[in-house]
């Protein structure tokens, strides 16, 4: 039932904290050739980059960020906030970016899962968020909607974001991941499942895809933990950019689903050492669930970038007051739309 | 690593209420999971006709004669010839939980091949806290191999107790008349290994084919309104019991889980007397989904009975105009509340209402 759509309207966006990208670029090959990938270098990040040969690709290194983006704005591109460099500079509808310390995941029969086959379909089938479906995606292969689910929302709405899900390390912060050192994530949930309007969750930014069309700007690099680090239980940009993006789906009527496809996520880190760094993101959610939560967007604001601005300024507003992180990250939610005007819809090509 | 201690039984706890007309053979597969526990059976249509109850279990059954008998004219609240008339059987338990099933609903198998015990999942499901306000992406937070995850604030892991555990089907999967007639053949293979919490204000078709609730904190909410014999409508008892008992659940802070345990559903009922049940029901459920995601419960209903009043006069104020049947439903639910205090005198919140009140 997907609306089929064309390899070229689709770009993998690579954030690479690691040189050497071999491994993780050779075990995606068959997945990722076929696709232009934008691999963005974590401006860091020392080592020149190793790639493959084979891919049809574009890399931005940080003097491509410093030219394009230059020095007015607070939008810092470090660490994993590097991939959000890739989104701006693309000019494709689609966008699927993983982790690079990700690698295929197998599914419950032990096949190799196209993750980007997956999020595509997400992404170009309906979503249906105003209620519930028990047999979870309707559109999938042998699913419909259940008894009782309204004729009138059948046809769903445009799904915006696609949340994967990750086998082995699973996405837990610091202290979770320290109590349980063993715990990997091998449960194979078979299920695809839009997250119900005003339903918040935290999306990671491990395994996404989205519609850059309709929601690009909505993506944004804009709170940075004091300690932010180079491992996703030191870093909370993606859990603050997932809440905007949740919210402004919610209020332009778009949908966003969870669920399939998984990835297979390396070990790495140690979680104690990274608990002392982690302490501030993880008492910050207390403040910005019930935030989100209680936002409301005006009518006016109908695009996603006219969401952004009002979700500055609410930012300053009602957060601003509480921590100085959040006056800065009401700050780069509005530098974030006005990069977003000049670079993310201009066009422009790396250095060689 | 941990052990995980057993799931407890319940057995002097959990009553099992099962509506029949025809008879309870597929009992003898479920033995082996259900004969520790006490059945109750609700016998639907001719009362005159005998239910054989396979040997050795301990049940108490209940026909059309036994429910006018003990409720009076109170029992015109309780359909006749629908499966709906299994709540009588809520409302007459002295147990904590419920658990209902169909009469063609079996013992599945998980993908490895093992026969699924439903009701220990059930149990799980309702002893082990909710998390409706913040929707967690690996699903059930509290089982074994999952955790909360990166973002989830910990001020929100400790959850909320779980009122409902809402199962699903493998085989005949629970379609409405259209999408059978379009889809004769469609079975439901796929098994979603996982449970999750129904987010606060989220709405969902409740069905009640497999399905278990704590009786104590929602048991009035699970009326399954006016079907069958001299009704316009069929097949949406389970639905409008899951709505109501949503939206209160919702506004009193309990948890609704959905997704395990499977159970194989092995009757596909015929879908051209289906469209004549439930064509009414497709019509109004335009109606009633927006009716229950504005229901809003003013501050002082504190207890299920007076959240359920209340629905009954927003029903009776804003649904009458789709059809008298709502002034009849509405009314009915008055009665159920009625029938269920003094069912249950030691549970009933009557002493909670204001001075002057009828008890």
């Amino acid at each position: 039932m997907s609306i089929p759509i064309k390899d070229d309207e689709i770009d993998i966006v690579i954030g690479a904290l690691h040189s050497d990208l071999t491994t993780f670029m050779n075990a995606w090959r068959p997945i990722f050739s076929r696709f232009h990938l934008i691999i963005v270098k974590d401006p860091d990040l020392k080592e020149e980059l190793r790639i493959p040969e084979g891919f049809n690709l574009d890399v931005y290194k940080k003097p491509d960020i410093d030219h394009l983006v230059g020095t007015s704005t607070s939008i810092i591109f470090s660490g994993y906030s590097c991939r959000y460099f890739g989104y701006l500079v693309s000019r494709k509808k689609h966008i699927v970016s993983v982790d690079d310390d990700c690698l295929p995941a197998k599914d419950n029969k032990g096949f190799l899962v196209d993750a980007v086959a997956q999020h595509i379909t997400n992404l170009t089938t309906p979503a249906t968020p105003f209620f519930f479906n028990t047999l979870y995606d309707p559109f999938t292969e042998g699913a419909d909607f259940v008894r009782g689910y309204p004729f009138s929302l059948r046809s769903g709405v445009t799904c915006a974001l696609s949340c994967g899900l990750w086998h082995n390390l699973a996405d837990y912060d610091a202290p979770t991941q320290a109590l349980k050192p063993e715990e990997r994530n091998s449960r194979y949930v078979d299920a695809v499942l839009t997250v119900p309007a005003r339903t918040l969750m935290p999306i990671s930014g491990i395994n996404v895809a989205f519609n850059r069309d309709a929601v690009g700007p909505a993506l944004l690099p804009c709170l940075r933990l004091a300690g932010e680090g180079k491992f996703r239980w030191e870093t909370m940009e993606d859990i603050w950019s997932g809440m905007c993006v949740k919210v402004i789906c919610d209020h332009l009527g778009l949908g966003v689903k969870t669920g399939l496809p998984y990835v297979w996520r390396n070990d790495r880190g140690d979680a104690i050492a990274s608990l002392r760094k982690e302490w501030e993101g993880v008492k910050m959610m207390e403040d910005v669930v019930p935030f989100f939560q209680s936002l409301r967007l005006p009518p006016e604001a109908t695009t996603a970038e006219d969401c952004v601005v009002e979700v500055a300024n609410a930012v300053k507003e009602k957060l601003g007051a509480k921590d100085p992180m959040f006056a800065r990250t009401a700050k780069a939610l509005l530098d974030w739309v006005k990069l977003w005007k000049s670079v993310g819809v201009s066009s422009y090509s790396p250095g060689a | 690593m941990a052990t995980v201690s057993p799931t407890p039984l319940l057995k002097d706890e959990l009553d099992i209420v099962i509506p029949t007309i025809r008879n309870l053979d597929f009992l003898e597969m479920w033995r082996p999971f259900f004969q520790p526990y006490h059945l109750i059976i609700v016998q639907d249509g001719d009362p005159s006709k005998v239910i054989k109850v396979p040997e050795g279990f301990d049940y108490e059954l209940y026909n059309r004669n036994d429910i006018n008998r003990i409720l009076g004219p109170k029992a015109s609240c309780i359909s006749f010839k629908d499966s709906a008339c299994r709540c009588f059987g809520y409302m007459v338990s002295k147990k904590k939980y419920i658990y209902t099933i169909d009469d063609d609903c079996f013992v599945a198998k998980d993908p490895s091949g093992k026969d699924i015990n439903a009701l220990e999942q059930h149990i799980k499901n309702l002893l082990c806290p909710s998390t409706p306000f913040f929707f967690n992406t690996l699903y059930d937070p509290y089982r074994d191999g999952a955790d909360f995850v990166r973002g989830y604030p910990f001020s929100l892991r400790e959850g909320v107790p779980t009122a409902v555990s809402h199962g699903l089907w493998l085989n005949i999967p629970d379609y409405d008349a259209p999408t059978q007639l379009v889809k004769p053949l469609e079975r439901n293979t796929r098994y979603v290994d996982a449970i999750m919490s129904i987010p606060k204000g989220t709405l969902f078709p409740m069905c009640g084919m497999n399905l278990a609730f704590n009786r104590e904190l929602i048991g009035p909410a699970m009326y399954f309104g006016l079907m069958g014999d001299g009704q316009p409508i069929g097949r949406y008892d389970d639905m409008w019991a899951g709505w109501c008992t949503k939206v209160i659940c919702d506004h009193l802070g309990l948890g609704v889980k959905t997704g395990l345990p499977y159970i194989w559903h092995s009757k596909a009922s015929n879908p051209f007397v289906n469209l004549k049940k439930e064509y009414k029901g497709i019509y109004w459920q335009e109606e009633l989904i927006p009716f229950f995601q504005s229901v809003t419960l003013p501050k002082d209903c504190t207890t299920v009975q007076k959240c359920y009043i209340e629905i009954s006069k927003q029903v009776k104020a804003k649904l009458s105009k789709v059809d008298d049947y709502f002034n009849k439903l509405a009314d009915a639910m008055v009665t159920w509340i009625e029938a269920w205090d003094e069912l249950n005198p030691s549970v009933a919140k009557s002493a909670e209402l204001p001075n002057g009140a009828a008890k």
